[in-house]
């Protein structure tokens, strides 16, 4: 086509004017957002192992109480798992990591760290990001963190087994847990990291607000970039105030400040406020993106536009909001006034509504459309799903009177994993695999990719399910042996049917990581654009972008992201940068439907 | 019947006449954001020291008796005079003039250096009347008592004490390298009357460190 032509030429020109970089500068040390992105996916699904890796171990433990370790339990030391049986330390630090990498270097970076960089700029028509080298910075600055994390494991006394919110005094007293060294290097690994968050907050925050292309109103931006935009908001507000937590522990532990020791006077307490003043921001962060990534599937692969565009918008803002005023309700048990309790009970049901907003657009999204069950859309509806499940679970526990009964039993475990597994991390295979095209030139394996879906969908509901249960009965959450006490034996069969689930599913995962890397080098090419979207990633820049991802300039924008099947068009979906005189038009029907989206 | 109507219409429209973004060059944006970040870093600080003096009235000692006011009145007011010879700096390369830029970002370099020097003398000497950050070792006597008087105020003192104005001794430090860097700058003639980004982003970091100052001094000092 001829277009395609004068394209290919203009990137030829830029390229010869911006100097074609080598590879150190194109791979390693790149400031490409979408080089970026892409290192950001490698990492973050490389920690997403590690931490599968450490939940085998505490599910072998759980299954299996104080049997040894197949296959691999002659590679522990005497200090962790002598003869491959766990000790009670090693499963402390297990626990503490798997949440711990999970977390924040495994589902942080790969909502807020891959789709920040590469979604925000190609979907609001952006060369790049505002400041390239921040974003370069942001990258390696949480390499240092990940190491130093992973350098945990091997110094004396174990890794830090305070669990992953490191509550006080147990993580600032090393002769309470016995961790010393392991403690202080979590805390500066996490300090570190700290900071590669800030850089990529202030630049997505920045290019979203600054660098749209022409046309590209508030209200015209795809739900994506929408959600990454109010999580930065989050992170950059947030992640400082842990940082001064992490700050003020580390000291605790170093010089001897008394800030979190009730031996000097300093308040345990304090720690927990300041964690969860971070902490359920953190939770929102964990979650806001990948309602924004679903939204684009759900839209898309019915072919409908989304359901109250607007009010979709303005759930993520006041979930982002509420998220700054219910920190109190992971502390009904610490002795807090009543009083307080109630107000975070009443904040935290609030959030409900918003939450509720969003599945019913997504429902209503879905009603009557044009259904595609392909790998992102099945992904996209487990998303919803369990979303939902996970939600229910958290009203049952921001009451009050039932947190005190199921408080820190496994019935937390259930729901934490109903929200960031099956809500954020099917959030993430939705996203991967949507936009893998994009990124690689080639389509996601379509049948590895659904067998890794219902595997993944079952297994996950049969790991995490029954933990309900176990939960209600009493089940601890972070139980070496729960066989010590008589009321739990009982549970032992459900325990062991649990880790089997659990292995299948991490086992699973491998299915992914082989789909991943063959649809990269031998999966089908990739058209243009495959999934007939709107947004200006697919519509205006080449596949795979090049570097300044527009060749022809920055493109214009004329409509919304989400005007599928529209009635005055023959062309079942609207590019956003698709001049109005170019839409081949079928004669307007006389009553045309309301559109949701377009200022 | 009007809405739909309206709707089509306003989807049909090419808007290419919007153009997005705020009215402030990037790099300010950005730097506004930072600062956004770095005001829940010290609140993150100042609200657990609220906290904790709250909760433990006796760990704190009167105004004066341990810390010395006099002394740091005068590194406040050094540190506010530095925050002038900023804006000076600013206004004279908005003015074109470079001689009087160059000057002034030496006299805020070096005002800023004062400041953090001052704070060490004062570090120094508190450090050996006892007033330490580890709770263990915490023996401070106060001005007027004599080594080995009673102890006055508690550890959480020290070390709520410490923590907060050594962050904020760490940013001027980190303010005077950049300014230094800008300086460098400014004399290989970076800067122009028509572009000189670099001098309003350090002055509007050093504008909010002094800003902070103010705070932590009345609350650390004069409360």
């Amino acid at each position: 086509m001829a277009t395609t032509a004068v394209t290919a030429e203009q990137h030829a020109a830029t390229a010869q004017h911006h100097h074609e970089p080598g590879f150190i500068r194109t791979y390693v040390f790149s400031t490409d957002h979408k080089m970026i992105a892409k290192q950001f996916l490698l990492a973050s699904l490389f920690f997403l192992l590690v931490g599968g890796l450490l939940a085998a171990g505490i599910r072998w433990q759980l299954g299996f109480p104080g049997q040894p370790m197949p296959l691999i339990g002659g590679l522990f030391s005497d200090t962790t798992a002598p003869g491959g049986i766990i000790l009670p330390e090693f499963y402390n630090a297990l626990v503490t990591m798997h949440g711990t990498f999970m977390i924040f270097f495994a589902i942080m970076p790969l909502l807020v760290g891959v789709w920040g960089n590469y979604l925000i700029p190609l979907q609001i028509g952006a060369p790049d990001m505002a400041f390239p080298r921040l974003n370069m910075a942001s990258f390696w600055i949480s390499v240092p963190a990940g190491v130093i994390m992973l350098a945990g494991f091997f110094v004396q006394g174990g890794h830090a087994g305070a669990g992953w919110t490191a509550y006080a005094p147990l993580s600032s007293e090393p002769e309470y847990s016995g961790v010393y060294m392991g403690q202080i290097l979590w805390l500066i690994s996490l300090t570190i990291l700290g900071f590669s968050s800030l850089a990529g907050a202030v630049n997505y925050i920045t290019t979203v607000i600054n660098m749209r292309a022409p046309g590209m109103t508030w209200f015209r931006l795809p739900l994506p970039v929408w959600a990454l935009f109010v999580t930065s908001w989050l992170v950059l507000l947030a992640i400082p105030i842990l940082t001064g937590g992490l700050i003020m522990l580390l000291f605790d532990q170093t010089i001897g400040t008394g800030f979190f020791s009730a031996a000097t006077d300093g308040e345990p307490l304090l720690w927990q406020h300041v964690f969860w003043y971070f902490g359920h921001p953190e939770v929102y962060i964990l979650i806001l993106p990948a309602m924004g990534l679903v939204s684009e599937v759900i839209a898309n692969r019915s072919r409908k536009p989304i359901f109250g565009y607007h009010a979709m918008v303005l759930a993520i803002i006041a979930i982002a909001f509420l998220g700054w005023v219910v920190w109190g309700h992971h502390m009904f048990q610490s002795g807090m006034n009543p009083l307080l309790g109630t107000t975070f009970m009443i904040t935290t049901i609030i959030i409900a509504v918003p939450s509720a907003i969003k599945v019913f657009n997504w429902l209503g999204t879905l009603w009557r459309g044009d259904l595609h069950f392909d790998v992102p859309m099945l992904n996209a509806l487990s998303f919803v799903s369990m979303f939902v499940i996970g939600g229910l679970s958290g009203i049952f526990m921001a009451s009050a009177p039932v947190d005190i009964f199921i408080h820190d039993t496994y019935y937390i475990v259930a729901h934490i994993h109903y929200v960031l597994f099956g809500g954020s991390l099917f959030g993430i295979f939705a996203a991967i695999t949507y936009w893998f095209p994009k990124m690689f030139g080639r389509i996601f394996s379509p049948v590895l990719g659904k067998v890794h879906f219902w595997l993944t969908f079952v297994s996950y509901n049969l790991v995490f399910f029954p933990m309900h249960t176990i939960g209600l009965r009493g089940h601890m959450r972070r139980i070496y042996d729960p066989n010590q006490y008589e009321f739990l034996q009982p549970l032992q069969p459900i325990n062991t049917f649990i880790t089997i689930a659990a292995f299948v599913l991490i086992a699973t995962q491998l299915i992914f990581a082989f789909a991943f890397f063959w649809s990269m080098y031998k999966g089908e090419k990739a058209p243009r654009n495959p999934w007939k979207a709107n947004t200006l990633e697919w519509t205006a820049a080449p596949t795979p972008p090049p570097h300044l991802n527009f060749p022809g300039g920055a493109p214009v924008v004329y409509r919304g992201p989400y005007e599928y099947s529209w009635p005055g068009s023959t062309d079942d979906f609207l590019p956003q940068d698709l001049p109005p005189d170019r839409v081949s038009r079928t004669p307007i029907p006389s009553e045309p439907s309301p559109m949701s989206t377009g200022d | 019947m009007t809405t739909d109507a309206s709707t089509l219409r306003s989807m049909m429209i090419p808007d290419p006449a919007y153009e997005p973004g705020m009215k402030v060059y990037t790099m300010k944006l950005g730097m506004w954001v930072f600062l956004l970040s770095e005001v829940m870093f010290f609140t993150s600080l100042i609200g657990s020291y609220v906290i904790l003096r709250f909760a433990h009235p006796d760990h704190f000692a009167a105004p004066g008796v341990v810390l010395n006011v006099p002394l740091t009145a005068f590194n406040t007011f050094f540190l506010i005079c530095s925050s002038v010879t900023m804006v000076k700096a600013f206004a004279a390369i908005q003015q074109g003039d470079d001689t009087g830029l160059k000057l002034w970002l030496l006299a805020t370099i070096l005002i800023g250096s004062l400041f953090v020097g001052i704070q060490a003398v004062e570090y120094y000497i508190l450090y050996h009347e006892g007033f330490v950050p580890a709770a263990a070792d915490y023996h401070a006597a106060g001005r007027q008592g004599m080594e080995g008087g009673p102890i006055v105020g508690g550890p959480l003192y020290g070390a709520t004490f410490y923590t907060m104005t050594g962050f904020h001794g760490a940013h001027v430090t980190i303010g005077v390298i950049c300014l230094t860097f800008v300086l460098i700058r400014a004399l290989r003639g970076a800067y122009t009357q028509n572009d000189h980004r670099g001098v309003e982003l350090i002055g509007l970091y050093w504008h909010f460190v002094d800003l902070v100052w103010i705070i932590l001094f009345t609350i650390v000092y004069l409360i």
